[in-house]
């Protein structure tokens, strides 16, 4: 198969195995390209992109920006805080009006789940999903599962640890579409109260003892405590959370094997864990980071292809 | 229309032999040249001429690559397919360096200016020259000739040539084709 299964990329769930191995083949070329002198290539010259950010975001948006500008496109980026949105225009005019200026692409972080599909539906356009509330953001679980597919080979059978803060985690659910679409073992481990309902219909496992859950995987997944999605309080205090569930060099010597470690930012460092272990060879998350331009100019480039050029 | 054969293993030997004699002519000890081989089909022509290098001319040292210039291409999305790219292996800077491009058939032009274009990726060549193996004259898009030419021939529209190259290069051939 040469082509994605899909028009837009709203998250993993509507995505076919094919399409993530077409992905990730693309994403190895890409990966290629920016550690050339010169990273650029001019594929997407005749496509402009905009970036919306309808919530706070460093890697991603940075991560977006310079996939969109290393192939060529033209890139306008617009955030919340200064826009209309705050005079109580709703998202679908937003989005309107932006591409009546001539945009092709919709790059979308949004604190609504659901909102990349609903663009999908009442725009022309092709949206990206780059993380809509507790749902999922697809473009970080494919550079995770890249990454691990980089050290691990084929991920059928692996057994993939997510540690952390699940219940408001786009990326914990992201990771479990496509991890399974891959084949790999899943099991979640953070306090019980941070497990959503209904988890374990996705066909997961749930351990609490981290020990245990730590033996048990090839690579671990650690996620942030989500503070400020918080609305109660989930567990006692940071440092009840960090000696139960935090990675530090303790739990990691007590396994005796080497995982592989990662994190897919922005990390509490001391809190879901250590300096020590980020920092360790174990660790590949600045891999993890180098990956994410490649895999989102993977997904653009796909994406684009599927749209025909019309010189009228 | 049936195949018709334009060279035989034989003749392309002779053809390969000539060129490589030129390349040396032309580049002495290749200290600042190196030898690129375009995706996909140049990738068979340049191991040939690295094989008649190590044959004939043990003595030189040859800095080659393979360059895959997909992502340059002048069609993206002027079609329902997606362009396809493959893999590119420069390990080292092409900056003042006199490039030697590889292909085995110059047909529109189109794939040497992304090429060209592309190897730019890798620093600003002092020179950049073009070996190809068949001109099919008349039919360029765009000005672009070859410095090295095994064969020129004439064809007609539909015509399409094949250079089967075989582990055995007693069974290499070239040959055209009319699907039109």
């Amino acid at each position: 198969m040469d082509k994605l299964s899909v028009d837009h990329l709203l998250g993993i769930k509507f995505l076919k195995k094919s399409d993530i191995n077409l992905i990730f083949k693309t994403a190895l070329h890409f990966k290629e390209i920016i550690n050339r002198p010169i990273k650029k290539v001019p594929t997407l010259r005749d496509i402009t992109i905009a970036n919306l950010f309808f919530e706070n975001s460093t890697r991603t948006k940075i991560s977006f920006e310079l996939a969109q500008k290393r192939l060529g496109a033209d890139v306008v980026n617009f955030s919340s805080s200064s826009s209309s949105v705050n005079k109580g225009e709703s998202l679908t005019d937003t989005v309107n009006n932006i591409l009546a200026m001539k945009v092709d692409m919709i790059v979308l972080r949004h604190p609504n789940p659901g909102s990349p599909l609903l663009l999908s539906k009442h725009t022309n356009s092709c949206i990206i999903n780059a993380g809509d509330g507790a749902h999922e953001h697809p473009t970080q679980a494919l550079l995770d599962c890249f990454s691990l597919t980089e050290n691990l080979g084929d991920l059928k059978g692996k057994n993939i640890l997510i540690v952390g803060d699940i219940l408001h985690s786009r990326v914990a659910l992201s990771n479990i579409y496509a991890l399974k679409l891959l084949g790999a073992n899943i099991k979640l481990s953070c306090p019980l109260s941070l497990i959503p309902r209904e988890i374990e219909s996705l066909d997961v496992s749930i351990e609490t003892d981290i020990l245990r859950a730590l033996k048990w995987c090839d690579a671990a997944n650690v996620l942030r405590v989500q503070k400020e999605r918080m609305e109660k309080s989930y567990f006692p205090n940071n440092r009840e959370y960090s000696m139960l569930f935090g990675l530090d060099i303790n739990k990691i010597n007590n396994i005796k094997k080497d995982i592989l470690i990662l994190h897919p930012g922005p990390i509490n460092r001391g809190v879901e864990i250590t300096s020590e272990i980020v920092e360790s060879n174990n660790s590949i998350i600045l891999d993890q980071v180098e990956n994410g331009v490649a895999i989102r100019m993977a997904i653009i480039y796909l994406l684009a292809s599927k749209m025909n050029f019309s010189i009228n | 229309m049936p195949k018709k054969i334009l060279l035989d293993s034989k003749k392309i030997d002779l053809i390969l032999n000539r060129l490589v004699c030129e390349l040396v002519e032309n580049h002495k000890d290749f200290n600042n040249t190196v030898l690129i081989g375009l995706q996909p089909r140049g990738t068979y022509l340049i191991e040939k001429i690295l094989d008649i290098f190590k044959k004939k001319y043990p003595n030189i040292n040859i800095k080659s690559g393979i360059l895959d210039f997909t992502f340059f291409r002048d069609d993206f999305r002027r079609s329902e397919k997606t362009l396809k790219a493959s893999s590119t292996q420069i390990n080292f800077s092409i900056e003042n360096k006199n490039v030697v491009l590889i292909d085995d058939v110059l047909f529109t032009g189109r794939s040497i200016k992304a090429a060209m274009s592309s190897i730019d990726s890798y620093g600003r060549p002092n020179s950049i020259e073009l070996l190809v193996l068949i001109d099919r004259r008349y039919k360029r898009e765009i000005p672009i000739q070859a410095n090295y030419c095994g064969a020129k021939i004439d064809t007609f529209k539909g015509d399409k040539v094949n250079v089967v190259w075989n582990e055995n290069s007693k069974k290499d051939v070239i040959y055209i084709e009319n699907n039109g």
